[in-house]
């Protein structure tokens, strides 16, 4: 007959109205700069730097400035100088390390090709400015974050990293002992192969 | 008086420019104010029926078959072409015919002179008059109506299957 | 129970209360200044009134819609310039606030005097409507014999500034909304008419006073007799919805402003307070003519049953007058829209010719007032199955032929 089937939408209706009163399951909203919800431990957008001390990870950045990912980066968002002394004797240390996250296209091969896991995808997404110039041209001292931060961020992976980190650490030393009385420019030869880039953020077992 | 005056004004001179103006739609909606202008005229006069009625109707539906009909035969936009002022004097003469028969009907009918208070007649009197001693004329314009209606439907009927066809 | 020899002078005193107050403030005039300063504080009030609640609707509007889609709706604007949201009751003064700040744009070809009149008139248009609605045993602004035809006569006359909007525009979408506005508009004021006769019928009166006059007393000593109560007077109101919905452009019948049509339909052109009055207009005559099916159909001001009597009336229709706008705005929530030709056949095929049947049926319940009691049931069953018989074959016919589509290359 006409009309049942506009009751029934009707009832439909009350009913959502009804249920989302005292039924909290149905209120799914977010209400978003108090409430946050978790993100996926897989949600990466931009790039920080790992530094090992939680007190002070500018100055114990893993970065030595190698320039491998500014090389590989595809729209080249990143600029490093390496730091010199005063006798212009390198230092394995970035004395400028810039991301613009305005160029940044969040691939995350900056951090496929890191050979040290000096650099790692951040989460954090509010990032908007009202300058668009220097407001989205990240330097070391705000791109640079602990390793704990990290396993904040990516627990997993920060895991498998810290493990192969730890064993590539232990090789070397092993190495080093084995080659204590002989050092020869062998004593180097095991360490490209554990070096090798760190496996790319498996999902979580 | 005064309130007779300001209503007589306002309803001649919104004919007066809808006759004068050239652009049409201007011309219909004063041709509606002029309406509006009688309705406050019979409410001035004390029916409030007539004057709603005449609002409802004329305003109310009348005026759209106007618009729909000027919308519908001419381009709504595009600069007013100017008619061939010959067609002024025959429509002066069937407006003044027009005006001269209603004339004559008024003036001709036996009204009771406009003295004394006037008897309170309200919609059920309307009504039963209406329903009463006019009955036949009431019957015969609703057939009128209706035969009219029935022809549009007809003819909208008729130019739809030669559409189809 | 309240002791019942208290109750008339507590219900006389508040029932007297607008009106006391309204004396105090205009006591002190002159005999021919009163009458002037009275009307004057009528029209205040009633703009005041009605205003706050259009404004208190779009946020009931919003927050109903949004709970029904299992969202919280608008909740951030509160008191301005603290902390404190209110659940968002800040709203309507924040869109206010946006709409007077915005600027007024009047296309280059459009028609300035026209686009300027037609949401004044509009507007103007909506509030006169408000004049002849009883909102309480002492409270009706005008009296009229032909009250219901003054309702409808300013309310027809809504449709011209609607046509003035849509022509002044000159920008083609506008154009289309308001032919499709009017046809719309003349289509279901004939239902909506036929809808309100019955009630005159019965009645006997065209003043809305008569009409709330005509619902009074109790059937069994608790029923109300209120006109929605009997077969014809449901078959009525129902039409007298349905109708209300689409002559004042509400979903599921809002074709003059669809917006993946349309754009905004004759509202497209029209920006800051220019838009904000349309919007106030369509509000107000949303709530007049809730208002009038309240009046004619739902006893007016009177109380559901008789010890709540000592309730003030106007709060009583105050009431009626929310629910009734709470199942509108219901009724958007839940349907979609329809098309053009589903609109027009709904109109002429379905609600006109139930509501000249309905019109048969009613004549013959008063025809068949004087009935015995013996007979009562007889005359009821008679009626509901007069309403009940055309509604089911004509519901058949709007519906043959229609069964749930099915996409051949989805």
């Amino acid at each position: 007959m006409l009309g049942t089937g506009l009751l029934q939408g009707l009832k439909v209706t009350a009913r959502n109205l009804v249920g989302s009163f005292h039924d909290p399951a149905r209120m799914v909203t977010t209400q978003y700069p108090e409430e946050r919800t978790r993100l996926p431990e897989n949600y990466r957008n931009f790039p920080f730097l790992v530094g090992e001390d939680p007190a002070d990870p500018l100055g114990t950045l893993r970065c030595v400035a190698c320039q491998i990912c500014e090389k590989e980066c595809p729209p080249q968002c990143i600029y490093i100088v390496m730091e010199r002394d005063e006798k212009g004797k390198a230092q394995k240390r970035p004395h400028v390390f810039d991301i613009d996250l305005s160029v940044c296209m969040s691939c995350q091969i900056c951090v496929e090709v890191c050979p040290f896991d000096a650099i790692k995808m951040d989460q954090e997404f509010e990032i908007s400015t009202a300058d668009r110039f220097t407001g989205l041209l990240r330097h070391k001292e705000d791109l640079a974050r602990s390793n704990a931060y990290y396993h904040q961020l990516h627990p997993t992976e920060a895991t498998a990293v810290d493990a192969a980190l730890a064993e590539q650490k232990a090789r070397q030393a092993a190495a080093r002992a084995a080659k204590a009385p002989a050092p020869t420019p062998a004593a180097t030869a095991p360490a490209p192969a554990a070096t090798a880039p760190p496996p790319p953020a498996a999902p979580a077992p | 008086m005064t309130a007779l005056a300001a209503i007589a004004l306002l309803t001649l001179a919104a004919a007066a420019i809808a006759l004068a103006l050239r652009d049409l739609i201007h011309s219909a909606l004063l041709l509606i104010a002029s309406w509006v202008g009688i309705a406050a005229f019979y409410l001035w006069a004390g029916a409030e029926f007539v004057a709603f009625a005449q609002v409802l109707i004329y305003v109310g539906a009348i005026s759209m078959v106007v618009l729909f009909a000027v919308l519908l035969t001419r381009p709504p936009t595009g600069p007013a072409t100017r008619e061939p002022s010959g067609r002024a004097v025959p429509g002066f003469l069937a407006g003044g015919a027009v005006l001269g028969l209603l004339a004559g009907a008024v003036l001709s009918s036996p009204l009771p002179a406009g003295t004394g208070a006037a008897p309170a007649f309200g919609v059920r009197e309307l009504g039963l008059k209406l329903l009463g001693p006019h009955a036949g004329a009431l019957l015969a314009t609703a057939a009128l109506l209706t035969v009219a209606l029935l022809g549009a439907v007809v003819l909208a009927a008729a130019r739809g299957k030669e559409d189809a066809s | 129970m309240n002791p019942p020899a208290a109750d008339p002078l507590a219900a006389g005193l508040l029932e007297r209360l607008p009106l006391l107050a309204r004396d105090a403030l205009t006591g002190a005039l002159p005999e021919p200044w009163r009458w002037w300063a009275n009307s004057l504080l009528a029209i205040l009030a009633i703009i005041f009134v009605f205003s706050s609640l259009f404004a208190l609707l779009t946020l009931t509007e919003r927050k109903v819609l949004a709970r029904v889609q299992n969202r919280p709706g608008p909740n951030r604007a509160g008191l301005p310039l603290t902390r404190f949201r209110l659940g968002g009751l800040g709203q309507p003064l924040a869109d206010g606030i946006k709409m007077l700040t915005k600027e007024d744009i009047v296309p280059r070809g459009a028609d300035p005097v026209l686009h300027f009149l037609a949401p004044v008139v509009l507007l103007a248009l909506s509030l006169l409507t408000f004049a002849v609605i009883p909102y309480g045993r002492l409270l009706v602004p005008v009296e009229l014999e032909a009250g219901v035809l003054y309702f409808f006569a300013a309310g027809a006359a809504t449709e011209l500034a609607l046509f003035m909007a849509g022509w002044a525009s000159r920008n083609k979408y506008s154009l289309l909304a308001a032919m499709r506005a009017l046809a719309q508009l003349i289509s279901y004021e004939l239902p909506l008419l036929l809808a309100v006769v019955p009630v005159v019928l019965l009645a006997g009166s065209l003043s809305t006073t008569g009409i709330v006059a005509a619902q009074a007393g109790w059937d069994l000593g608790f029923v109300p007799r209120w006109f929605i109560l009997t077969p014809w007077g449901l078959a009525s109101f129902l039409i007298f919805l349905t109708a209300a919905l689409a002559e004042s452009n509400r979903s599921p019948f809002d074709l003059p402003e669809a917006e993946s049509e349309l754009i905004a339909g004759h509202l497209t052109e029209y920006s800051g307070f220019k838009y904000a009055l349309f919007f106030m207009a369509e509000y107000l005559g949303m709530t007049a003519l809730a208002g009038l099916g309240v009046t004619l159909f739902l006893g007016g001001w009177r109380a559901p049953l008789p010890f709540l009597d000592f309730v003030p009336s106007y709060a009583w229709f105050g009431l009626k007058l929310l629910a009734l706008l709470f199942v509108f705005i219901w009724i958007r929530a839940t349907f979609p829209r329809l098309r053009i030709d589903q609109l027009t056949r709904l109109a002429w095929k379905f609600l006109v010719p139930l509501a000249l049947l309905n019109l048969g049926t009613a004549a013959l319940w008063a025809l068949t007032a004087g009935w015995s009691p013996a007979l009562q049931p007889l005359r009821w069953l008679g009626a509901a199955a007069l309403v009940a018989g055309p509604f089911v074959l004509l519901g058949r016919g709007l519906t043959a032929g229609l069964r749930p589509r099915t996409y051949r290359f989805a």
